[in-house]
C-alpha cells in the first residue's frame, strides 16, 4: 500500500463510524509455509457488524488471510506467522491466548462444504458445542435458531435425524454456516463458500449474507466480483501476498486508485 | 454424401498376444477358484460323513469332547470355548493398544517418525507364529507365574496375550490406514469449531473412520480364531468348557494339530472329527471376512474416505 493510499484508507476510516473501531485489526500481519513467505506484512481494519470482502488472484493468500484470522493457519505443519491480530483490541497471537477458545469466538466455513458425515443433521449443528463439551439443555431451540439464521430450516426441519451428506451441496454448505452460528459467534469467516456451488444455491448464500452482516461481522473470500460488489461493504484487493488497495466497494469497484486493482476488477487478469 | 468409408481402426482384431495373455490370466483364475471349490468340497463330504455317525444333538448339545477316549463324546463347546476364550484375550491385548498406537502414528506423529513407524510395526507381523508360541510357553508364562502363582504351565492367558501381540501390527496399522484416510477438511471443520486436538479425535476423526477400525479388529479377530501354533504349543491339549484364562485348554486348531499329527488312521470316525471341527472353524472365519468385507464396502461407498 502507498502511502497515499494508507491516508485515503484513513480518511475514509475517518469519515466513516464503522471503521473507527473496528472489530478486528490486522498490523503488519505476515505468514509462512516453511520458507515461502505468502503474506507480507497486511494492515487493515475490519468492521463490526459489516461484511468485508477479500478479493484477488487465485494464489495471492486470500485464504491463508482469513486463516490468520482465527489462528487456523498454524494448524498446518511448518506455518507461522508475525505481526499483530487485535480482536476488541487484544492481541489473538499474545502468549496466553488459547487458540480453541479464539475459534469460538471467530467461526468458519470453508471453500468445500464440509459436514461431519457420520453425524445427522441436528448433530452437526450442536458439533460445535460437542466439541467443547457442552450439552446444552435447550438443544432443539438452539438448533432450529441456528438453522433459521442459516435459511435452512424449512428445508429439513422434517429430516434432522437424516445424515448432514445427504443434503444437496448448497443445503451442505448451509448447514456448516448453522453449525458455526450455534456457537455464536461474533465474527464469521467464509473462505469462497459459494464456488462449489450452482448459482441458486450462492443466490441463497448471499441472501443470507446480507442478513448475517447485521448481527455478525462477516469476512468473505471470494473470487467473484460480483459477489464482492454485491455482499460486501468493505473490499480488500490481495495481490501476490500483498494488500494492494483497500476500502469501501462502491469506491474500490468504481474508482480503483491502484492500477492493478483496476486491472483486475475490469478481467485484465487473475 | 454421407460417408461410407468403414472405420479401420475400430473394427481390428485384438493382437494375439493380448489374448493369450488374457487366456491365460483366466486360467490362473480358474485354478484358485477350483482348488477352493475342491477344498471346500472335500471339508463337506467328510464332513457330511461324520454327522452320518455323531447326531447335530451330540455335536452342539454337549460340553465334553473326548473322540480320542473310549467313552466318545463329542461337544465341540470345549474347543469353541478355549477358540473364544484366546481370542478374547488376545483382543483385549490387542485393541487397546492397537488403536492409540494407530491414533498416534496418524495424528501425533511427524510424518517423518510415522514413515519409520509403520513399517516397524509392520515387521511384527513377518514374525513366524512358532516363535510367539515358544516367546509365550518360556517367557510369558514364567513371567506371568510370578504374579498369578496357581497359573498352569500351559494356559490360555499366556498364550492369548502372546496372540494379542500377534495381532497387534494388524490391528494398528489397518486402523492407522483408516483413522489417516479421515479427510482433512473434516479436522480443520472440527477445530475451526473450537475443538481441542482430543475432542476433534474422539467426536470427529474415531466415529468417522469406525468402519474402518472395526473392520481391522474384525480381521484381527479372525487372525486369532484360526492361529494354530501359538496355542497348540503355549494354551495345552486339554478341551474343556471353561472360560477359566489360568488352566489349560484346547482351541479347535490345536484339536486338528492334535489328531492331524498323531497316528489315527484315514477314513475313521476320529479322523473325520477334524473335518467336523475344521468345518465349524471355517464357519466362523468366514462370518467374520463376511463382516468385514461388508464393513470395508461400507467405508468406500459412504463418502467417508
Ligand atoms: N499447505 C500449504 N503448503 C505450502 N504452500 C501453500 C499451502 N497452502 C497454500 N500455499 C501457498 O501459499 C500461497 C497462498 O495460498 P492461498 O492463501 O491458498 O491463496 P488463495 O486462497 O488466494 O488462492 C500460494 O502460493 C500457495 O501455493
Ligand atoms: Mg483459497
Amino acid at each position: 500500500m502507498t502511502r497515499v493510499d494508507r491516508q485515503r484508507a484513513e480518511s475514509e476510516a475517518g469519515s466513516s463510524d464503522a471503521l473507527a473501531s473496528p472489530k478486528m485489526r490486522v498490523e503488519d500481519l505476515r505468514a509462512w509455509f516453511g520458507r515461502s513467505e505468502v503474506l507480507r506484512g497486511i494492515t487493515m481494519p475490519v468492521a463490526e457488524r459489516r461484511s468485508t470482502a477479500i478479493i484477488g488472484p487465485s494464489g495471492c493468500g486470500k485464504s491463508t488471510f482469513i486463516r490468520c484470522l482465527n489462528r487456523m493457519h498454524e494448524v498446518v505443519r511448518g506455518a507461522r506467522t508475525s505481526g499483530r491480530v487485535l480482536l476488541d483490541g487484544e492481541d489473538i497471537y499474545e502468549d496466553g491466548v488459547n487458540p480453541v477458545r479464539l475459534r469460538q469466538l471467530v467461526g468458519m466455513v470453508f471453500q468445500k462444504p464440509n459436514p461431519f458425515p457420520m453425524m445427522s443433521i441436528r448433530e452437526n449443528v450442536l458439533a460445535g458445542l460437542r466439541l467443547q463439551g457442552i450439552r446444552p439443555k435447550n438443544r432443539d431451540d438452539l438448533v432450529e435458531r441456528a438453522l433459521r439464521q442459516a435459511a435452512l430450516w424449512d428445508e429439513v426441519k422434517d429430516v434432522l435425524d437424516r445424515s448432514g451428506s445427504s443434503l444437496s451441496g448448497g443445503q451442505q454448505q448451509r448447514l456448516c454456516i448453522a453449525r458455526a452460528l450455534a456457537l455464536e459467534p461474533e465474527v464469521l469467516l467464509m473462505d469462497e463458500p459459494c464456488s462449489a456451488l450452482d448459482p441458486i444455491a450462492t443466490a441463497k448464500i448471499e441472501d443470507l449474507i446480507h442478513e448475517l452482516r447485521k448481527q455478525y461481522t462477516v469476512v468473505i473470500v471470494t473470487h467473484n466480483m460480483q459477489q464482492a460488489s454485491r455482499v460486501a461493504d468493505y473490499t480488500a484487493f490481495l495481490y501476490l501476498g500483498e494488500l494492494v488497495e483497500f476500502g469501501r466497494t462502491d469506491r474500490i469497484f468504481t474508482s480503483p486508485s491502484d492500477p492493478r486493482t483496476e486491472a483486475y476488477i475490469t478481467g485484465r487478469f487473475g | 454424401m454421407p460417408v461410407t468409408r468403414p472405420h479401420k481402426d475400430l473394427r481390428s482384431p485384438r493382437p494375439l498376444q493380448e489374448r493369450l495373455i488374457s487366456n491365460v490370466l483366466l486360467a490362473c483364475a480358474i485354478v484358485s477358484v477350483l482348488t477352493t471349490a475342491g477344498i471346500i468340497l472335500v471339508l463337506l463330504v467328510e464332513t457330511v460323513g461324520f454327522f452320518r455317525v455323531v447326531s447335530f444333538g451330540q455335536f452342539f448339545g454337549d460340553t465334553e469332547w473326548t473322540p480320542l477316549f473310549a467313552r466318545k463324546r463329542f461337544g465341540i463347546w470345549a474347543l469353541i470355548s478355549g477358540t473364544v476364550l484366546t481370542s478374547a484375550i488376545a483382543v483385549a491385548v490387542a485393541l487397546p493398544l492397537g488403536l492409540l498406537g494407530a491414533i498416534y502414528m496418524s495424528e501425533y506423529a511427524s510424518q517423518r517418525l510415522r514413515r519409520v513407524l509403520k513399517p516397524a510395526v509392520e515387521v511384527l507381523a513377518g514374525i513366524p507364529s512358532i516363535i510367539y508360541g515358544y516367546f509365550a510357553l518360556t517367557f510369558v508364562t514364567p513371567v506371568l507365574q510370578r504374579v498369578i502363582p496357581d497359573l498352569a504351565g500351559f494356559n490360555a492367558l499366556g498364550a492369548g496375550i502372546v496372540m494379542g501381540v500377534m495381532i497387534l501390527p494388524i490391528i494398528a496399522s489397518l486402523s492407522e490406514d483408516a483413522i489417516y484416510a479421515v479427510p482433512d477438511s473434516l479436522r480443520e471443520g472440527a477445530f475451526a469449531l473450537g475443538g481441542g486436538k482430543c475432542a476433534v479425535i474422539r467426536r470427529v476423526i474415531l466415529p468417522t473412520a469406525f468402519s474402518g477400525i472395526a473392520a481391522s479388529v474384525i480381521i484381527g479377530i479372525s487372525r486369532a480364531v484360526g492361529e494354530t501354533m501359538i496355542v497348540a504349543i503355549a494354551a495345552g491339549q486339554q478341551p474343556r468348557f471353561s472360560f477359566d484364562p489360568r488352566v489349560a485348554i484346547q482351541t479347535m486348531t490345536a484339536y486338528i494339530v492334535q489328531v492331524s499329527l498323531g497316528d489315527t488312521p484315514a477314513g475313521t470316525l476320529e479322523y473325520r472329527t477334524i473335518f467336523a471341527v475344521g468345518m465349524t472353524l471355517f464357519v466362523f472365519t468366514m462370518a467374520l471376512n463376511i463382516a468385514s468385507f461388508y464393513l470395508r464396502n461400507r467405508v468406500m461407498r459412504g463418502g467417508v474416505l
